[in-house]
């Protein structure tokens, strides 16, 4: 079955997609928006530059992870990479003790912890070139668990280094959907536009790569350099994510997913944009429900691990058939 | 080399593992925000010194005890059942499941007894793990890795559930306890429904045969003449009620199941009979240790059990993960 060579459907969708995403931004902006209305518009506007921040992240990466492994049942955090982060986060914030935590500017302390992600993402390079050569539930199953162990971890030293605040220190160090690090948003945005700029000139590197190693080879592409450039971005992206919302495990999956499906390509100019308008229209329209509708009981992470979780269980089933 | 002779060796071993467990118990009587010394244990003269002892920290002990010996079987339990090394209550949504009993109860009947509580969170339990079984079921082809990561999943599905329900009905803190082991609030009157899953555990030992006779499936076991169906529901029913019973006492206390009872088979072999004591013995060992462990680090602080079990837990199953690996390539 030939792909339909004319790009018009994909754009079409693409247009679809945008506009869907601009209209769950307009209703967060301006529904139910009271006397106060500058003061809350600029409130809201914040809240959804990170909520597409965060959507662009986990979106874009999943997918250039997704492509380089040519896999797509694992993702960036079902490998423990956003628990790696939080661990860095742990052992960089407590470590210096509490000087840190109010002498030192939030964003070199982020840009510190990028930084030893990309170096990390060395070991983890290694690691996945082992996992395509295992199976993929050897190698989900050590993932999730490697996972568990870093989270262990990181909550281990939390409470040793300061027992008595745990609880408030959590709080107040990491982030969730409900409390945004918003001091961290122009950096992400610059970190985010600059990973983007790289992206965008190797989407079809990114082609390439998706017909496997040895056909990208074949063609000619240099295969180490574009998936040691892919997994830069991909750590980069998974930092920014982190450090904005926190962990989201399987929300890269869903996305990821649902834009394979709704694309109707394989080409990555198409796939990658579609995956991050589906990602803020969720993540828009989620926190906009969860807000006005169950006014803010709940985190949007729950609702999202929850579906997340499922259709991780409905693929890995499926595909051992 | 004669049977009687391994036997004779095993018994030393298992009597000199059974000293190691005692000498923890004292240490553990000891050892504590407010250490005591031997000798206010044996002369029982200071008040405040028997107060200390006889309220909690001899309730702690034998909590840990009962604890640890009995997730270690439930555990091992669910190995012989399914035929599968990487399956425990933790990665089975069994705990999940018996957290959201609780949880539950709490909400629809807050007054109920902590017993009924307990009996709904085994009956969520059990419930919980038939729903694992029936989507392992669904997958047609079962690889040894499938079962617990499906296991963890569905776990991790069943969490979110019960934090939405909490996050609705403010109970977040209850359910972080739950999910959490920490023996720290251990008080007299507040642990002895531990011993009904012990109980359950002894029960188990009596009739392991039949687990190891009903892994072996459906068609091959009742040739042998074990009832599958109502062996696979007395060993997950015995699974449920000793993981709920600790999770409404102490709180989840993951990855014993799965550590232990593989360390003893790769130890001494997977003869059940003999497996099971040690089982048993080590499981109370390993968690002991860990809550000692987690109770002198910080001293006045604690470090509640679940999360030291947590670390060691996760690393000794990726060890575990690894050496399965390379086995079969």
């Amino acid at each position: 079955m030939a792909e339909p060579t004319d790009s018009r459907r994909p754009t079409t969708m693409l247009v679809f997609l945008a506009a869907l995403a601009s209209v769950a931004a307009l209703a967060f902006l301006t529904v139910d928006l009271g006397p106060n209305w500058s003061y809350a518009v600029g409130l809201r506007t914040q809240k959804i530059v990170a909520l597409v921040l965060v959507a662009y992240a986990i979106a874009t990466s999943t997918i250039v992870f997704q492509t380089i492994t040519e896999n797509r049942i694992l993702t960036p955090s079902i490998l423990g990479f956003d628990a790696f982060y939080i661990l860095i986060q742990t052992v960089l914030a407590y470590g210096f003790g509490h000087l840190s935590m109010s002498h030192v500017d939030p964003r070199i302390l982020f840009l510190l912890q990028t930084g030893i992600m990309v170096g990390a993402s060395v070991l983890i390079y290694r690691w996945m070139l082992d996992g395509r050569k295992r199976d993929l539930q050897f190698v989900a199953l050590a993932g999730l668990m490697f996972g568990i162990l870093l989270r262990s971890v990181s909550n281990f030293l939390q409470r040793v280094i300061d027992p008595g605040e745990f609880a408030v220190l959590q709080d107040r160090m990491f982030a969730s959907f409900n409390l945004v690090h918003a001091d961290l948003l122009g950096i992400s945005a610059v970190l985010i536009g600059v990973a983007s700029l790289i992206g965008w000139r190797m989407r079809s590197d990114l082609d390439v790569l998706a017909l496997g190693r040895d056909t990208a080879i074949n063609l000619g592409l240099d295969y180490t350099r574009a998936v040691r450039v892919a997994l830069f971005l991909v750590s980069v992206l998974v930092s920014v994510s982190t450090a904005l919302v926190g962990p989201v495990t399987f929300f890269g999956l869903l996305v990821a997913h649902l834009a394979y499906r709704i694309a109707g390509t394989h080409r990555h100019a198409f796939i990658l944009p579609a995956a991050v308008f589906i990602a803020s229209t969720i993540l828009i329209a989620g926190q906009f429900i969860l807000e006005r509708l169950f006014a803010f009981t709940t985190s949007l992470s729950i609702i999202i691990e929850f579906f997340g979780g499922i259709v991780f269980l409905f693929l890995i089933t499926r595909r051992a058939a | 080399m004669s049977a009687s002779f391994a036997g004779s060796i095993a018994v030393k071993y298992f009597i000199i593992g059974i000293c190691g467990l005692a000498a923890l118990v004292l240490v553990s009587l000891l050892v504590g925000a407010v250490t005591l010394s031997p000798h206010d244990l044996l002369s029982g003269q200071s008040e405040k010194a028997r107060l200390i002892l006889f309220s909690s920290r001899v309730p702690r002990t034998i909590s840990l005890v009962l604890a640890g010996a009995s997730m270690a079987i439930a555990g091992s339990i669910m190995q012989m059942l399914s035929r599968n090394r990487f399956v425990e209550p933790g990665t089975s949504g069994t705990i999940e499941s018996a957290v959201f009993g609780l949880l539950l109860a709490t909400l629809i009947a807050p007054g109920l007894p902590v017993f009924a509580k307990m009996l709904l969170s085994v009956t969520s339990a059990l419930l919980g793990t038939v729903l694992f079984l029936a989507v392992l079921e669904r997958a047609p082809l079962r690889s040894p890795l499938l079962v617990p990561l499906v296991g963890l999943m569905l776990g991790g599905v069943i969490n979110a559930a019960a934090t939405f329900i909490a996050y609705r009905f403010d109970v977040l803190q209850s359910l972080v306890g739950w999910s959490t082991g920490d023996f720290s609030m251990v008080l007299r009157g507040r642990y002895e429904l531990l011993w009904v899953s012990f109980v359950a555990a002894v029960a188990a030992y009596v009739i392991a045969d039949r687990f190891t006779l009903a892994g072996l499936g459906q068609d091959i076991s009742s040739n042998l003449g074990v009832n599958y169906r109502r062996t696979m529901i007395v060993g997950l029913g015995i699974v449920a009620l000793v993981t709920a019973s600790v999770v409404a006492t102490v709180g989840a206390v993951p990855f014993v199941g799965l550590v232990v009872p593989n360390v003893v088979s790769i130890a001494i072999g997977d003869n059940v009979r003999r497996a099971v004591p040690w089982t048993a013995l080590l499981g109370a060992v390993f968690v002991l240790g860990c809550d000692i462990v987690g109770r002198t680090m910080i001293r006045p602080y604690e470090i509640p059990l679940g999360s030291i079990v947590g670390v060691l837990g996760s690393a000794i199953f990726l060890l575990l993960l690894k050496r399965a690996a390379s086995r079969y390539g």
